[in-house]
């Protein structure tokens, strides 16, 4: 975001305790102190409010940067994101445009229990209009946040609780960008193509490793990172090879991220599925706060080991 | 009370007669099907609607619900514009994709009709905001309908054009009913302009059928958003003839009486009285009568000339151009007709 808001003074920042605070997951830490208050901007708990004042700049051509604590919390602005600042390119015969982020994190794990442990991101990534991207490692959230902020359409870029922890290795060049609608090969292998997106492709990551050690199974792991536009070619390719699918996401299965990559793979891998394309999600009830319950509620890695060895016939 | 040129005042005039016309000829053209969705007519609100717009300044910004015919046109938006735009003609001002409910006209600073009550509000403290950023002088002027100010984007939006001193002018057009619940069945305070004080927002309520009294408001209110960056409230006590939209005979939530008592209270009935006192003679007031209903014939006429919008372009616009090749690996396993409805119809071309 810094490189950004230094490379283009169109660019700001707004949302709740961005400012100030720091940001509620320090993301946007010292940059206050670096670009002042009229770039980065702290606003009341008003998500409708503040979402749609972020496309009415953007309509003017300004570039802003709408932090959204958590997904959770982009429910009472959905009205702005998904029936206007979707709607303004196609409603209004290409005239004007929304060139908008919002940023936001997903995910459970914590007992944060049930509204505060949410993955909404497929529910946006419906809607045609809008762009929506995942980064799963500390490179693509760079590369992905400047794609997004570059853009000229409305951008939600769904970050991750649990991924704020991870560690890689990040470019340090500017203008490493990563392209929006490019699927990423994580890991290559010959047996089992897992599909993700976000903390998901972090479990299918670990559970590909334990898979290799513990049954000698290669698995390949697509991570998607781009959830509209959604890159099939990638997942299908690696499909095409392995002839076995397990869709992982954090949100529920049912019409969700996972449901719509079943969906393409059959008709794309019609002739090269060995095995009945498998989803593994977060189960469907509402995230309880008992540590017990909560771990069995989430794609857990055993989960996603258990339906991987599933898809391969082998027992595990 | 403001004085305002004869010539000035003859302009405006003409503007209501534009539109008093163009909504009589869209209710004609809907109910012989050239017209589709949703058409919702601003009949009656016509002093309202042209005396708000004149006093915006060239750079300033507007923004409006859905009943929006009236102030496109009063803002300067092409007749042929427009009607074309009703029609779903490729001449529209936003190509036949927006119909009745999404005017715009961007080089005009008219950014928008929106269709969900409340939703333009937000934007327009984004658009605000921008104008801020961008050093620009200029204020916005945000429409809505008493409906409106019961929606949590109306809190939201004054809230934040009051912490963060946006220029916006929030114009409620009070016609007395929300569809067909009146303000006294929907909001617990019937003086609505009142609301403004929970932000500590100026507010005004003028009679929104006296030309001259609502031109003074507005500019008094755009006025101090360009120059003090002071967002306030204006609310307009108005009155529309026909129903809530087309389909709605408007019969069922209030009385035939009740119409025909505003009607003898016709704003621009009003307007041409003051012509009349300057000394505008009857025969010159009913010639500008002819020469709007030619305009509206004329764009009539352009709107069917005019083609509807290639299938071949349904995705057009969607996306920014240069988003094709960031959506062409989402092609395989894409379901039926997509490919040809939408990646060959230019997305993001």
């Amino acid at each position: 975001m810094r490189e950004e808001m230094l490379r283009d003074e169109r660019v700001f920042v707004m949302g709740e305790e961005v400012g100030l605070f720091d940001g509620a997951y320090k993301v946007t830490a010292g940059l206050l102190g670096e670009f002042g208050p009229e770039r980065v901007r702290d606003t009341p708990i008003s998500e409708e409010g503040f979402v749609g004042a972020g496309v009415g700049a953007a309509m003017l051509g300004e570039r802003p940067i709408v932090e959204i604590m958590t997904i959770n919390f982009l429910l009472v602005a959905m009205d702005q994101v998904v029936n206007h600042a979707a709607k303004i390119g196609a409603m209004f015969g290409g005239e004007v445009r929304c060139p908008l982020v919002i940023r936001t994190p997903n995910g459970a794990g914590n007992q944060l229990t049930a509204q505060h442990s949410q993955s909404f991101e497929g529910w946006f990534a419906a809607t045609p209009g809008l762009k929506v991207l995942a980064p799963a490692t500390p490179a693509d959230a760079k590369g992905l946040l400047k794609a997004a902020i570059r853009d000229d359409d409305p951008v939600l870029v769904v970050e991750n609780l649990a991924i704020y922890k991870e560690r890689g290795e990040v470019p340090l060049d500017p203008e490493f960008v990563t392209p929006i609608g490019l699927a990423a090969v994580a890991r290559e292998g010959t047996d089992v193509t897992l599909i993700a997106h976000s903390y998901a492709t972090v479990r299918a990551l670990h559970v590909a490793e334990r898979l290799e050690r513990t049954h000698g199974i290669s698995a390949e792991v697509v991570d998607l990172r781009s959830l509209r536009p959604l890159d099939v070619e990638t997942v299908a390719a690696s499909v095409a090879k392995t002839s076995r699918a397990v869709c992982i996401e954090e949100g529920w299965p049912t019409y969700g991220v996972t449901a719509e990559l079943a969906a393409r793979i059959q008709y794309a891998c019609f002739d090269d599925l060995d095995a009945p394309v498998e989803r593994v999600g977060m189960a469907e009830v509402p995230m309880p706060y008992a540590k017990e319950l909560e771990n069995a509620a989430l794609p857990n890695e055993q989960r996603i080991e258990s339906a991987v060895l599933a898809t391969l016939g082998r027992r595990s | 009370m403001m004085s305002i040129a004869t010539a000035t005042l003859r302009g405006l005039y003409e503007q209501m007669l534009l539109i008093r016309v163009f909504e009589t000829e869209a209710e004609r053209q809907y109910k012989a099907a050239r017209i589709g969705g949703y058409c919702h007519l601003s009949s009656g609100q016509e002093a309202a609607t042209v005396g708000a717009t004149h006093s915006l300044d060239p750079g300033d910004l507007l923004v409006t619900g859905y009943r929006c015919h009236g102030f496109a046109l009063a803002r300067g938006v092409p007749v042929e514009a427009v009607m074309a735009e009703l029609f779903g003609r490729v001449d529209g001002c936003a190509h036949g994709r927006g119909g009745s409910m999404h005017l715009l006209d961007v080089s005009r600073g008219y950014y928008g009709g929106w269709g969900i009550v409340a939703g333009q509000l937000p934007i327009a403290t984004g658009l605000a905001l921008a104008l801020v950023r961008q050093g620009r002088p200029q204020a916005v002027l945000c429409e809505l309908g008493d409906g409106a100010i019961n929606m949590g984007a109306w809190h939201e939006s004054l809230n934040l054009a009051a912490v963060w001193r946006l220029p916006v002018v929030f114009l409620v057009m009070n016609n007395e009913y929300g569809m067909g619940t009146s303000v006294e069945r929907a909001s617990a305070v019937t003086d609505l302009y009142r609301r403004a004080a929970a932000y500590d927002l100026p507010a005004e309520r003028v009679d929104g059928d006296d030309l001259l009294a609502v031109a003074q408001a507005s500019a008094t209110l755009l006025g101090a958003a360009r120059e003090e960056r002071q967002a306030s409230v204006l609310e307009l006590v108005t009155y529309r003839y026909r129903g809530h939209s087309v389909a709605d005979a408007g019969l069922a939530y209030r009385t035939r009486g009740e119409i025909d008592e505003h009607i003898q209270r016709d704003p621009i009935f009003r307007v041409r009285a003051l012509l009349a006192q300057e000394g505008v003679p009857d025969a010159e007031l009913d010639g500008l009568m002819g020469a709007a209903e030619e305009q509206v014939a004329a764009a009539v006429a352009a709107s069917v000339a005019s083609p509807p919008p290639a299938v071949s372009t349904l995705a057009t616009g969607m996306y920014a151009p240069g988003s094709a090749a960031q959506f062409a690996r989402m092609l395989p396993g894409a379901p039926f007709g997509e490919r040809e409805l939408v990646f060959a119809g230019g997305l993001g071309e």
